[in-house]
Protein backbone atom coordinates (compact mmCIF):
# COMPACT_ATOMS: atom_id res chain seq x y z
CA UNK A 1 0.00 0.00 0.00
CA UNK A 2 0.97 3.41 -0.89
CA UNK A 3 -0.29 6.59 1.06
CA UNK A 4 -0.28 10.41 -1.40
CA UNK A 5 -1.16 13.41 0.13
CA UNK A 6 -2.36 16.45 -1.87
CA UNK A 7 -0.61 19.76 -0.40
CA UNK A 8 -2.10 21.64 -2.52
CA UNK A 9 -5.55 20.45 -1.50
CA UNK A 10 -4.40 20.31 2.27
CA UNK A 11 -5.88 23.05 3.99
CA UNK A 12 -4.75 22.36 7.40
CA UNK A 13 -7.64 20.50 9.38
CA UNK A 14 -4.95 18.40 11.01
CA UNK A 15 -7.27 15.39 11.24
CA UNK A 16 -4.77 12.98 9.40
CA UNK A 17 -2.05 14.05 12.28
CA UNK A 18 -4.34 13.29 14.62
CA UNK A 19 -5.29 9.91 13.74
CA UNK A 20 -2.11 8.68 12.26
CA UNK A 21 0.48 10.79 13.81
CA UNK A 22 2.76 7.56 12.57
CA UNK A 23 2.45 8.70 9.00
CA UNK A 24 1.72 12.55 9.07
CA UNK A 25 3.22 15.15 10.70
CA UNK A 26 2.26 19.03 10.20
CA UNK A 27 4.46 22.26 10.03
CA UNK A 28 4.87 25.57 11.48
CA UNK A 29 1.55 26.37 9.59
CA UNK A 30 -0.68 23.15 10.46
CA UNK A 31 -0.18 22.12 6.82
CA UNK A 32 -0.14 17.93 6.72
CA UNK A 33 3.25 16.72 5.83
CA UNK A 34 3.59 12.83 4.62
CA UNK A 35 6.23 11.74 7.13
CA UNK A 36 6.89 7.94 5.03
CA UNK A 37 8.50 7.01 1.76
CA UNK A 38 7.50 3.80 -0.16
CA UNK A 39 5.32 1.49 1.02
CA UNK A 40 3.07 2.26 4.08
CA UNK A 41 4.33 -0.99 6.88
CA UNK A 42 1.00 -3.66 7.13
CA UNK A 43 0.37 -2.75 10.84
CA UNK A 44 -0.51 0.75 9.46
CA UNK A 45 -2.17 -0.29 7.11
CA UNK A 46 -5.81 1.15 9.08
CA UNK A 47 -4.33 4.17 10.00
CA UNK A 48 -3.80 4.99 6.66
CA UNK A 49 -7.26 4.29 5.54
CA UNK A 50 -8.81 6.09 8.65
CA UNK A 51 -6.38 9.11 7.55
CA UNK A 52 -7.75 8.80 3.68
CA UNK A 53 -11.49 8.58 4.47
CA UNK A 54 -11.54 11.72 7.19
CA UNK A 55 -9.78 14.09 5.47
CA UNK A 56 -12.77 16.86 4.38
CA UNK A 57 -10.88 17.96 1.71
CA UNK A 58 -9.94 14.77 0.04
CA UNK A 59 -6.51 15.57 0.07
CA UNK A 60 -5.35 11.70 0.85
CA UNK A 61 -5.33 8.87 -1.54
CA UNK A 62 -4.28 5.58 -1.11
CA UNK A 63 -3.27 2.75 -3.71
CA UNK A 64 -2.98 -0.53 -2.61
CA UNK A 65 -0.90 -3.23 -4.21
CA UNK A 66 -2.27 -6.07 -5.86
CA UNK B 1 11.58 50.52 3.00
CA UNK B 2 9.52 53.16 4.48
CA UNK B 3 5.85 53.03 3.66
CA UNK B 4 4.56 56.46 2.40
CA UNK B 5 1.14 56.92 1.73
CA UNK B 6 -0.88 60.34 0.28
CA UNK B 7 -4.53 61.26 1.14
CA UNK B 8 -6.39 63.09 -0.89
CA UNK B 9 -10.26 63.74 -0.94
CA UNK B 10 -12.12 65.08 -3.63
CA UNK B 11 -16.00 65.20 -5.04
CA UNK B 12 -17.07 63.14 -8.16
CA UNK B 13 -19.40 65.90 -10.32
CA UNK B 14 -21.21 63.21 -11.58
CA UNK B 15 -22.39 61.31 -8.41
CA UNK B 16 -21.88 63.75 -5.60
CA UNK B 17 -20.14 61.61 -4.24
CA UNK B 18 -17.04 62.44 -1.73
CA UNK B 19 -14.12 60.24 -3.13
CA UNK B 20 -10.78 59.81 -0.58
CA UNK B 21 -7.30 58.82 -2.74
CA UNK B 22 -4.90 57.15 -1.12
CA UNK B 23 -1.58 56.54 -2.55
CA UNK B 24 0.97 54.09 -1.48
CA UNK B 25 3.60 52.75 -3.40
CA UNK B 26 2.97 54.19 -6.34
CA UNK B 27 -0.62 52.65 -6.27
CA UNK B 28 -3.50 54.50 -5.97
CA UNK B 29 -7.03 53.43 -4.41
CA UNK B 30 -10.00 55.18 -4.57
CA UNK B 31 -13.04 54.93 -1.61
CA UNK B 32 -16.16 56.41 -2.24
CA UNK B 33 -17.41 57.61 0.87
CA UNK B 34 -21.04 56.60 1.08
CA UNK B 35 -23.73 54.21 0.88
CA UNK B 36 -24.06 52.85 -2.80
CA UNK B 37 -22.77 49.37 -3.67
CA UNK B 38 -19.75 50.45 -4.99
CA UNK B 39 -19.55 53.20 -1.93
CA UNK B 40 -17.09 52.27 1.66
CA UNK B 41 -20.33 52.17 4.06
CA UNK B 42 -22.95 49.58 4.74
CA UNK B 43 -25.65 50.30 2.33
CA UNK B 44 -29.31 48.79 1.74
CA UNK B 45 -31.20 47.03 -0.98
CA UNK B 46 -34.61 47.62 0.05
CA UNK B 47 -35.82 50.44 2.55
CA UNK B 48 -35.45 48.84 6.40
CA UNK B 49 -39.12 47.71 7.76
CA UNK B 50 -39.15 45.56 11.23
CA UNK B 51 -42.02 43.73 9.65
CA UNK B 52 -40.01 42.03 7.11
CA UNK B 53 -38.59 39.68 9.47
CA UNK B 54 -41.31 38.04 11.48
CA UNK B 55 -41.75 34.62 11.31
CA UNK B 56 -40.87 32.31 8.67
CA UNK B 57 -43.74 31.05 6.76
CA UNK B 58 -42.15 28.87 4.10
CA UNK B 59 -37.87 27.98 4.94
CA UNK B 60 -37.81 27.11 0.66
CA UNK B 61 -39.27 31.02 -0.60
CA UNK B 62 -38.38 32.79 2.75
CA UNK B 63 -35.66 31.25 4.85
CA UNK B 64 -34.41 33.24 7.93
CA UNK B 65 -32.10 31.86 10.15
CA UNK B 66 -32.71 34.63 12.65
CA UNK B 67 -35.98 33.17 13.31
CA UNK B 68 -36.00 32.37 16.88
CA UNK B 69 -37.84 29.09 15.73
CA UNK B 70 -34.92 28.13 13.59
CA UNK B 71 -31.73 26.98 15.46
CA UNK B 72 -34.01 24.78 17.77
CA UNK B 73 -35.14 22.98 15.09
CA UNK B 74 -32.81 23.15 12.30
CA UNK B 75 -32.08 19.67 11.54
CA UNK B 76 -35.39 19.28 10.71
CA UNK B 77 -35.91 22.14 8.53
CA UNK B 78 -32.18 20.88 6.75
CA UNK B 79 -34.31 17.58 6.03
CA UNK B 80 -37.59 18.81 5.17
CA UNK B 81 -35.56 21.28 2.65
CA UNK B 82 -33.50 18.02 1.15
CA UNK B 83 -36.15 15.49 0.94
CA UNK B 84 -38.71 18.25 -0.27
CA UNK B 85 -36.29 18.67 -3.17
CA UNK B 86 -34.55 22.17 -2.45
CA UNK B 87 -30.97 21.95 -2.53
CA UNK B 88 -30.95 25.74 -2.83
CA UNK B 89 -33.14 27.68 -1.04
CA UNK B 90 -34.52 31.48 -0.80
CA UNK B 91 -35.42 34.39 0.86
CA UNK B 92 -36.39 38.04 0.02
CA UNK B 93 -35.14 39.03 3.69
CA UNK B 94 -31.61 41.14 3.94
CA UNK B 95 -32.46 42.08 0.81
CA UNK B 96 -32.40 38.93 -0.96
CA UNK B 97 -30.39 35.98 0.60
CA UNK B 98 -29.89 31.98 -0.77
CA UNK B 99 -29.40 28.98 1.39
CA UNK B 100 -27.83 26.28 -0.19
CA UNK B 101 -28.47 22.75 1.52
CA UNK B 102 -26.91 19.94 0.61
CA UNK B 103 -23.49 18.79 0.90
CA UNK B 104 -22.39 19.64 -3.27
CA UNK B 105 -23.89 22.93 -2.74
CA UNK B 106 -22.30 24.39 0.31
CA UNK B 107 -19.11 22.56 -0.83
CA UNK B 108 -19.72 24.16 -4.17
CA UNK B 109 -20.05 27.63 -3.04
CA UNK B 110 -17.15 27.34 -0.49
CA UNK B 111 -14.64 26.66 -2.75
CA UNK B 112 -15.45 28.92 -5.63
CA UNK B 113 -14.12 32.07 -4.62
CA UNK B 114 -14.19 33.80 -7.75
CA UNK B 115 -18.45 33.81 -8.19
CA UNK B 116 -18.67 34.85 -3.97
CA UNK B 117 -16.82 36.97 -1.83
CA UNK B 118 -16.23 36.93 1.23
CA UNK B 119 -16.36 40.79 1.91
CA UNK B 120 -19.03 39.64 3.87
CA UNK B 121 -19.63 36.75 6.44
CA UNK B 122 -22.46 38.01 8.78
CA UNK B 123 -25.14 37.85 6.99
CA UNK B 124 -27.17 41.51 8.15
CA UNK B 125 -29.53 44.26 6.77
CA UNK B 126 -26.88 46.08 5.06
CA UNK B 127 -24.32 45.09 2.92
CA UNK B 128 -20.91 46.53 2.67
CA UNK B 129 -19.78 48.01 -0.43
CA UNK B 130 -17.60 47.02 -2.89
CA UNK B 131 -15.05 49.61 -1.59
CA UNK B 132 -15.64 49.05 2.01
CA UNK B 133 -12.47 50.00 3.59
CA UNK B 134 -10.29 48.51 4.09
CA UNK B 135 -10.22 46.36 0.66
CA UNK B 136 -9.35 44.77 -0.53
CA UNK B 137 -8.88 43.24 3.38
CA UNK B 138 -12.39 43.38 4.24
CA UNK B 139 -13.09 44.12 8.36
CA UNK B 140 -11.74 41.44 10.08
CA UNK B 141 -8.90 39.69 7.79
CA UNK B 142 -8.22 36.73 6.70
CA UNK B 143 -12.25 35.89 7.15
CA UNK B 144 -13.15 38.60 5.12
CA UNK B 145 -10.33 38.59 2.56
CA UNK B 146 -10.51 37.05 -1.02
CA UNK B 147 -7.38 36.35 -2.81
CA UNK B 148 -4.69 37.10 -3.05
CA UNK B 149 -4.39 39.37 0.38
CA UNK B 150 -5.66 36.74 1.74
CA UNK B 151 -3.21 34.30 1.89
CA UNK B 152 -0.78 36.56 3.17
CA UNK B 153 -2.83 37.48 6.01
CA UNK B 154 -3.66 34.11 7.08
CA UNK B 155 0.12 32.87 7.36
CA UNK B 156 0.45 35.62 9.44
CA UNK B 157 -2.00 34.13 11.71
CA UNK B 158 -0.92 30.57 11.08
CA UNK B 159 1.31 29.82 13.23
CA UNK B 160 -0.34 31.15 16.15
CA UNK B 161 -2.36 28.53 15.88
CA UNK B 162 -0.65 25.49 14.70
CA UNK B 163 -1.32 22.17 16.14
CA UNK B 164 2.12 21.91 17.82
CA UNK B 165 1.44 25.58 19.27
CA UNK B 166 -1.85 25.09 20.87
CA UNK B 167 -0.91 21.45 22.03
CA UNK B 168 0.86 23.01 25.57
CA UNK B 169 -2.26 25.08 26.45
CA UNK B 170 -4.01 22.08 27.41
CA UNK B 171 -3.26 21.39 30.81
CA UNK B 172 -4.34 25.76 31.60
CA UNK B 173 -7.62 24.25 29.45
CA UNK B 174 -8.05 21.60 31.91
CA UNK B 175 -7.61 23.94 35.25
CA UNK B 176 -10.30 26.55 33.67
CA UNK B 177 -12.77 23.47 33.64
CA UNK B 178 -11.82 22.49 36.99
CA UNK B 179 -12.10 26.41 38.03
CA UNK B 180 -15.45 26.82 36.66
CA UNK B 181 -17.02 22.95 38.37
CA UNK B 182 -15.66 24.13 41.62
CA UNK B 183 -17.54 27.27 41.20
CA UNK B 184 -20.35 25.50 40.70
CA UNK B 185 -20.45 25.22 45.25
CA UNK B 186 -22.14 22.09 46.89
CA UNK B 187 -24.08 20.08 44.67
CA UNK B 188 -27.21 17.72 45.68
CA UNK B 189 -27.32 14.77 43.57
CA UNK B 190 -30.64 14.74 42.27
CA UNK B 191 -31.20 18.38 43.09
CA UNK B 192 -29.11 20.82 42.08
CA UNK B 193 -29.61 22.49 38.53
CA UNK B 194 -26.76 24.36 37.18
CA UNK B 195 -26.78 25.49 33.74
CA UNK B 196 -24.16 23.94 31.60
CA UNK B 197 -24.18 27.35 29.13
CA UNK B 198 -23.71 30.38 31.42
CA UNK B 199 -22.18 28.48 34.31
CA UNK B 200 -19.78 26.57 32.10
CA UNK B 201 -19.65 26.48 28.58
CA UNK B 202 -19.62 30.36 27.81
CA UNK B 203 -16.31 30.90 30.06
CA UNK B 204 -14.29 29.02 28.37
CA UNK B 205 -13.24 30.08 25.19
CA UNK B 206 -13.80 33.31 26.12
CA UNK B 207 -10.83 32.95 28.68
CA UNK B 208 -8.83 31.63 26.85
CA UNK B 209 -8.71 33.96 23.29
CA UNK B 210 -8.41 36.88 25.97
CA UNK B 211 -5.81 35.71 27.79
CA UNK B 212 -4.23 34.86 24.33
CA UNK B 213 -4.87 37.91 22.95
CA UNK B 214 -3.67 39.56 26.63
CA UNK B 215 -6.75 41.59 27.78
CA UNK B 216 -8.29 42.14 31.06
CA UNK B 217 -9.91 38.99 32.37
CA UNK B 218 -12.27 41.07 33.58
CA UNK B 219 -13.62 42.35 30.53
CA UNK B 220 -14.54 38.91 29.43
CA UNK B 221 -18.91 40.26 29.96
CA UNK B 222 -18.10 43.20 27.47
CA UNK B 223 -16.74 40.21 25.05
CA UNK B 224 -19.82 38.50 24.85
CA UNK B 225 -21.70 41.17 24.55
CA UNK B 226 -19.73 42.61 21.46
CA UNK B 227 -19.85 39.01 20.25
CA UNK B 228 -23.86 38.86 20.37
CA UNK B 229 -24.49 42.08 18.91
CA UNK B 230 -22.64 41.34 16.03
CA UNK B 231 -23.81 37.72 15.90
CA UNK B 232 -27.24 37.72 17.02
CA UNK B 233 -28.94 41.43 16.17
CA UNK B 234 -28.84 40.65 12.52
CA UNK B 235 -31.94 41.34 11.85
CA UNK B 236 -32.37 44.80 13.30
CA UNK B 237 -31.68 48.76 11.35
CA UNK B 238 -28.77 49.35 10.47
CA UNK B 239 -26.99 52.01 12.49
CA UNK B 240 -28.99 50.55 15.49
CA UNK B 241 -26.28 48.07 16.35
CA UNK B 242 -23.97 49.77 18.32
CA UNK B 243 -21.65 46.56 19.27
CA UNK B 244 -19.58 46.87 16.22
CA UNK B 245 -18.17 50.55 17.07
CA UNK B 246 -18.38 49.88 20.34
CA UNK B 247 -15.69 46.89 19.64
CA UNK B 248 -13.83 48.87 16.98
CA UNK B 249 -13.07 51.94 19.89
CA UNK B 250 -12.56 49.03 22.83
CA UNK B 251 -9.74 47.34 20.40
CA UNK B 252 -7.84 50.50 19.33
CA UNK B 253 -7.82 51.44 23.36
CA UNK B 254 -6.20 47.44 23.45
CA UNK B 255 -3.53 48.33 20.82
CA UNK B 256 -2.80 51.47 22.16
CA UNK B 257 -2.06 49.80 25.82
CA UNK B 258 -0.19 47.03 23.84
CA UNK B 259 1.90 50.22 22.44
CA UNK B 260 2.44 51.83 25.58
CA UNK B 261 3.08 48.59 27.63
CA UNK B 262 4.78 46.10 25.37
CA UNK B 263 4.15 42.38 25.94
CA UNK B 264 4.19 38.59 25.02
CA UNK B 265 0.91 38.17 23.56
CA UNK B 266 -1.10 37.75 20.41
CA UNK B 267 -1.67 41.06 19.96
CA UNK B 268 1.93 42.29 20.49
CA UNK B 269 2.98 39.91 17.83
CA UNK B 270 -0.02 41.04 15.18
CA UNK B 271 1.78 44.94 15.82
CA UNK B 272 5.27 44.00 14.70
CA UNK B 273 4.91 41.01 12.15
CA UNK B 274 5.99 42.76 8.86
CA UNK B 275 4.26 41.77 5.89
CA UNK B 276 6.14 42.84 2.55
CA UNK B 277 8.99 44.88 4.92
CA UNK B 278 6.11 46.96 6.68
CA UNK B 279 4.50 46.51 10.05
CA UNK B 280 0.54 46.24 9.54
CA UNK B 281 -1.81 49.21 10.07
CA UNK B 282 -3.57 49.14 13.28
CA UNK B 283 -6.65 48.88 11.36
CA UNK B 284 -5.56 45.40 10.03
CA UNK B 285 -4.30 44.73 13.34
CA UNK B 286 -7.77 45.32 14.94
CA UNK B 287 -9.46 43.93 11.80
CA UNK B 288 -7.57 40.35 12.74
CA UNK B 289 -8.36 40.94 16.83
CA UNK B 290 -12.43 41.00 15.77
CA UNK B 291 -11.53 38.12 13.90
CA UNK B 292 -9.93 36.36 16.99
CA UNK B 293 -12.63 37.93 19.50
CA UNK B 294 -15.77 37.11 17.53
CA UNK B 295 -14.95 33.80 15.81
CA UNK B 296 -13.27 32.25 18.85
CA UNK B 297 -15.52 32.78 21.78
CA UNK B 298 -19.37 31.85 20.98
CA UNK B 299 -18.43 28.93 18.42
CA UNK B 300 -16.45 26.96 20.86
CA UNK B 301 -19.13 27.59 23.38
CA UNK B 302 -22.10 26.89 21.33
CA UNK B 303 -20.04 23.49 20.50
CA UNK B 304 -19.11 22.77 23.98
CA UNK B 305 -23.14 23.63 24.65
CA UNK B 306 -24.65 21.34 22.47
CA UNK B 307 -22.36 18.23 23.16
CA UNK B 308 -23.13 18.86 26.65
CA UNK B 309 -27.22 19.01 25.80
CA UNK B 310 -26.84 15.93 23.66
CA UNK B 311 -24.81 14.15 26.39
CA UNK B 312 -28.08 14.95 28.89
CA UNK B 313 -30.18 13.28 26.92
CA UNK B 314 -28.25 10.00 25.83
CA UNK B 315 -26.52 8.64 29.00
CA UNK B 316 -25.47 5.50 26.72
CA UNK B 317 -22.67 7.69 24.81
CA UNK B 318 -22.20 9.44 27.92
CA UNK B 319 -21.27 5.74 29.73
CA UNK B 320 -18.96 4.87 26.93
CA UNK B 321 -17.14 7.87 26.89
CA UNK B 322 -16.48 7.05 30.73
CA UNK B 323 -15.98 3.42 30.16
CA UNK B 324 -13.50 3.57 27.20
CA UNK B 325 -11.72 7.25 27.08
CA UNK B 326 -10.19 6.16 23.72
CA UNK B 327 -13.49 6.82 22.10
CA UNK B 328 -13.23 10.43 22.12
CA UNK B 329 -11.25 10.52 19.32
CA UNK B 330 -14.15 9.14 17.21
CA UNK B 331 -16.56 11.31 19.88
CA UNK B 332 -15.15 14.85 19.38
CA UNK B 333 -15.47 14.46 15.57
CA UNK B 334 -19.03 13.11 16.01
CA UNK B 335 -19.91 15.93 18.07
CA UNK B 336 -18.09 18.78 15.80
CA UNK B 337 -20.14 16.70 12.63
CA UNK B 338 -24.24 16.00 14.49
CA UNK B 339 -23.82 19.69 16.11
CA UNK B 340 -21.56 21.99 14.06
CA UNK B 341 -22.17 25.56 15.25
CA UNK B 342 -20.61 27.71 12.34
CA UNK B 343 -22.93 28.39 9.56
CA UNK B 344 -20.35 31.02 6.87
CA UNK B 345 -21.71 33.56 4.65
CA UNK B 346 -21.02 35.24 1.32
CA UNK B 347 -22.06 37.87 -1.10
CA UNK B 348 -22.53 36.86 -4.63
CA UNK B 349 -19.21 38.81 -6.25
CA UNK B 350 -21.06 38.35 -9.94
CA UNK B 351 -24.62 37.60 -11.25
CA UNK B 352 -24.06 33.51 -12.05
CA UNK B 353 -26.76 30.97 -12.50
CA UNK B 354 -26.24 28.40 -9.46
CA UNK B 355 -27.81 24.96 -10.54
CA UNK B 356 -30.54 27.28 -11.88
CA UNK B 357 -30.62 29.67 -9.40
CA UNK B 358 -30.13 33.25 -11.09
CA UNK B 359 -27.80 34.76 -8.34
CA UNK B 360 -27.63 38.53 -8.64
CA UNK B 361 -24.54 40.44 -7.32
CA UNK B 362 -24.62 41.39 -3.91
CA UNK B 363 -27.10 38.85 -2.87
CA UNK B 364 -26.43 36.57 0.43
CA UNK B 365 -25.43 33.11 0.29
CA UNK B 366 -25.73 31.64 3.69
CA UNK B 367 -23.16 28.41 3.98
CA UNK B 368 -24.56 26.34 6.39
CA UNK B 369 -22.01 23.73 6.86
CA UNK B 370 -23.88 22.14 10.07
CA UNK B 371 -26.73 21.24 6.98
CA UNK B 372 -24.12 19.49 4.97
CA UNK B 373 -22.61 17.56 7.52
CA UNK B 374 -26.18 15.90 7.92
CA UNK B 375 -26.25 15.21 3.86
CA UNK B 376 -27.50 11.27 3.60
CA UNK B 377 -25.43 11.72 0.28
CA UNK B 378 -22.23 12.18 2.29
CA UNK B 379 -22.98 9.62 5.66
CA UNK B 380 -24.68 7.21 6.46
CA UNK B 381 -27.84 7.98 9.08
CA UNK B 382 -26.55 11.11 9.54
CA UNK B 383 -29.35 12.18 11.68
CA UNK B 384 -27.92 9.43 14.16
CA UNK B 385 -25.35 10.28 17.03
CA UNK B 386 -22.89 7.59 16.21
CA UNK B 387 -19.96 7.98 19.49
CA UNK B 388 -17.63 5.75 17.80
CA UNK B 389 -18.57 6.89 14.07
CA UNK B 390 -15.08 6.23 12.09
CA UNK B 391 -15.47 8.07 8.44
CA UNK B 392 -16.51 11.30 9.09
CA UNK B 393 -15.20 13.42 6.67
CA UNK B 394 -17.37 16.28 8.11
CA UNK B 395 -16.91 20.27 7.20
CA UNK B 396 -17.26 21.70 10.72
CA UNK B 397 -14.33 23.94 9.96
CA UNK B 398 -15.42 24.89 6.86
CA UNK B 399 -13.70 23.55 3.83
CA UNK B 400 -11.23 25.21 1.17
CA UNK B 401 -8.91 28.56 1.94
CA UNK B 402 -11.23 29.67 5.02
CA UNK B 403 -10.93 26.08 6.73
CA UNK B 404 -11.42 27.72 10.84
CA UNK B 405 -7.96 28.96 11.63
CA UNK B 406 -8.64 28.08 15.00
CA UNK B 407 -9.86 24.65 14.78
CA UNK B 408 -6.97 23.31 16.51
CA UNK B 409 -7.54 25.72 19.53
CA UNK B 410 -11.33 24.73 19.59
CA UNK B 411 -10.95 20.58 19.07
CA UNK B 412 -8.51 21.16 22.21
CA UNK B 413 -11.18 23.18 24.78
CA UNK B 414 -14.36 21.21 23.32
CA UNK B 415 -12.31 17.89 23.93
CA UNK B 416 -11.10 19.10 27.40
CA UNK B 417 -14.62 20.72 28.25
CA UNK B 418 -16.74 17.72 27.94
CA UNK B 419 -13.87 15.06 29.19
CA UNK B 420 -13.77 17.68 32.73
CA UNK B 421 -17.95 17.64 32.75
CA UNK B 422 -18.80 14.62 32.62
CA UNK B 423 -15.68 13.24 34.82
CA UNK B 424 -16.74 15.45 38.23
CA UNK B 425 -20.82 14.69 36.81
CA UNK B 426 -21.10 11.19 35.98
CA UNK B 427 -24.35 11.50 35.29
CA UNK B 428 -26.81 14.42 34.72
CA UNK B 429 -29.69 14.81 32.89
CA UNK B 430 -32.21 18.30 31.14
CA UNK B 431 -33.77 20.16 33.85
CA UNK B 432 -36.29 22.60 31.47
CA UNK B 433 -35.69 24.70 28.74
CA UNK B 434 -32.80 24.82 26.69
CA UNK B 435 -32.87 28.24 25.23
CA UNK B 436 -30.72 28.27 22.01
CA UNK B 437 -28.84 31.02 19.73
CA UNK B 438 -30.35 32.93 17.32
CA UNK B 439 -28.38 33.74 13.84
CA UNK B 440 -25.36 32.25 12.14
CA UNK B 441 -23.90 30.80 15.14
CA UNK B 442 -25.67 27.42 16.79
CA UNK B 443 -25.60 26.82 20.27
CA UNK B 444 -27.45 26.66 23.73
CA UNK B 445 -27.28 29.81 25.63
CA UNK B 446 -29.57 28.39 28.52
CA UNK B 447 -28.62 24.87 29.27
CA UNK B 448 -30.13 24.14 32.81
CA UNK B 449 -28.86 20.48 33.66
CA UNK B 450 -29.88 18.23 36.63
CA UNK B 451 -26.83 16.77 38.42
CA UNK B 452 -27.71 13.34 39.36
CA UNK B 453 -24.08 12.20 40.61
CA UNK B 454 -21.23 13.37 41.86
CA UNK B 455 -17.69 11.70 41.40
CA UNK B 456 -16.05 11.57 44.91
Amino acid sequence: MQVHLDAEKCQGHNRCYALAPELFDVDDYGQAMLIIDGDVPTDLHDKARLAASNCPEYAITITEKG
Amino acid sequence: MTDTANYSARIDETTGNKIISIERSGEILDFIIGSSPDGTDLWQRVPYDADDYGPVSDPRTDFDHADPAYNPDAPKVWKELREGGCPVAHSDRYGGMWVPITDDTVTEVAYDTENFTSRAVVVGVGRPGDRALPAPIGGAPPITSDPPFHNMARRLLLPAFAPKVIEPWEPEIRRLCQKLLDEMGEITPGETVVDAAIQYAQNIPVNVIGRMLGFPEEDEELFRTFVHDVLERINEEPGTREGGDDLGVYIQQQIDDHRANPREDLTSYLMNVELDGNKLEDEVVGGMVVLLLVAGIDTTWSAIGSSLWHLAQHPEDHQRLLDDPEVMTFALEEFLRAYAPVTMARLVAKDNDFHGCPMKKDDWVLLPFPAANRDPKKFEDPDSFIVDREQNRHAAFGLGIHRCLGSNLARLELKVAIEEFIKRFPRFELAGDTRWSVGQIRGPRELPVRILEVAN
